[in-house]
């Protein structure tokens, strides 16, 4: 079984992607900032990691480029979630190190086509 | 629904599109009917059935056929075939083809033109082996309002998301507001025609490969055969047809084989995956 760390400061994002994802058949964990998630990833790398952008504490962009740089941070494939939704942001995101790139809203099939593309399934 | 109003649209549908309707798809025909019949400025079903018996307006038996016709697609549909054209289809083609140096494309029952744009995209990235040859990609549909989104190339934040891996949309889709345009290169790869499956193909010319996925699902056994008949004549030995996963040529016409080997993909009997 493949883990899945999302990282969202909605409870309810969390709630739901958590609920598809494990239906995907992913270990889910939950981060509500990019902190947070930090912490979690020093402690184990996880297979995948589901990204919101804008977040309290320490947003998802920041989150993804000191991941990049840690020991072993290059593992998890790394699928931004967010209403950010223009261009830019999306080439910020991919210079950042991100496999792939969900627009909200997003739905179960979204979410399993990205995760397929970047080889999770 | 009166039972004999669904009878009378689902006769029509057959006649004009091929389209098989049961009775257990009466939902479908209610709901796909209703904006139709808004448009004409009818109170609902009972008007439209009676209007389509009095009055053969073609426009309004256009817009009925066209709102029937299921407009499902998305880019790098089941991925698979995809991988099929990229890895085995196209290379064994261009080994075959390498004197006349040309390869013509159809994607049948196009719907807004996400396969013909996936295979552009993918040709696109084999441009430098492409370079020299004349290949072609045309996509028909029944729909004159599918044709025009085909051409256009212009889908919603939704549809990009359906398929297309971001590194694709970044590289080949201008942002206009909450939509997104497929660029100009890849658009000129592609041209569009309002077509009927069912009509004389002639005109359309010869092709090597044909996507007609998720098109004959919605045919009876009869209508099925008359479409791969018409296919088949607008094909060589060793051209390719790709039909759906849920669909099979076995039983309808022996005109066509299965590739060895390769799941969805078939030809009149010359393409072989073989060394």
């Amino acid at each position: 079984m493949k883990s899945c760390l999302v990282v969202d400061d909605s409870r309810v994002v969390r709630k739901v992607a958590r609920k598809i994802l494990e239906e995907l058949n992913f270990a889910c964990t939950e981060a509500e900032d990019g902190k947070q998630a930090m912490e979690t990833c020093a402690v184990q790398m996880p297979d995948a990691i589901l990204l919101d952008w804008n977040m309290p504490v320490m947003n998802g962009i920041e989150f993804l480029r000191r991941l990049r740089k840690m020991s072993g941070g290059d593992f998890p494939k790394v699928v931004f979630c967010t209403t950010e939704n223009d261009l830019a942001h999306i080439q910020e995101a991919l210079s950042a190190g991100a496999n792939e790139y969900i627009m909200k809203p997003f739905d179960s099939d979204i979410i399993q086509t990205k995760f397929a593309q970047v080889g999770l399934l | 629904m009166r039972v004999e109003d669904f009878d009378m649209f689902s006769t029509l549908l057959k006649q004009r599109s091929g389209l098989v309707l049961t009775r257990d798809k009466a939902y479908l025909l209610e709901s796909r009917l209703m904006p139709v019949a808004r448009k004409w400025n009818m109170k609902g079903l009972e008007e439209l059935a009676i209007t389509v018996r009095t009055r053969k307006d073609e426009a309004l038996l256009r817009d009925i056929t066209e709102a029937m016709t299921t407009n499902e697609s998305s880019f790098f549909r089941d991925q698979k075939p995809f991988d099929q054209f990229r890895q085995l289809v196209l290379p064994r083609l261009m080994a075959t083809r390498a004197a006349k140096r040309s390869i013509r494309i159809w994607s049948a029952a196009c719907s807004s033109g996400q396969e013909a744009y996936s295979l552009a995209m993918i040709l696109n990235d084999e441009a430098a082996k492409l370079a020299g040859w004349r290949v072609e990609i045309v996509g028909t549909d029944i729909s004159a309002e599918m044709v025009e989104r085909s051409k256009a190339g212009v889908y919603t934040q939704f549809e990009v998301q359906r398929g297309l891996p971001i590194t694709m949309l970044v590289k080949h889709f201008k942002q206009n507001g909450d939509k997104w345009q497929i660029s100009p290169q890849l658009r000129q790869m592609a041209s569009f025609r309002e077509w009927n499956l069912l009509g004389d193909l002639s005109a359309l010319g010869q092709f090597d490969i044909v996507f007609c996925r998720n098109v004959l699902i919605y045919f009876d056994g009869p209508t099925k055969g008359k479409v791969l008949e018409g296919i088949a004549r607008q094909m060589p030995q060793d051209g390719v047809l790709y039909l759906g996963g849920a669909e099979t040529v076995l039983g309808i016409t022996d005109k066509f084989k299965p590739v060895d080997g390769q799941r969805g993909l078939y030809s009149l009997g010359g393409f072989s995956t073989g060394p």
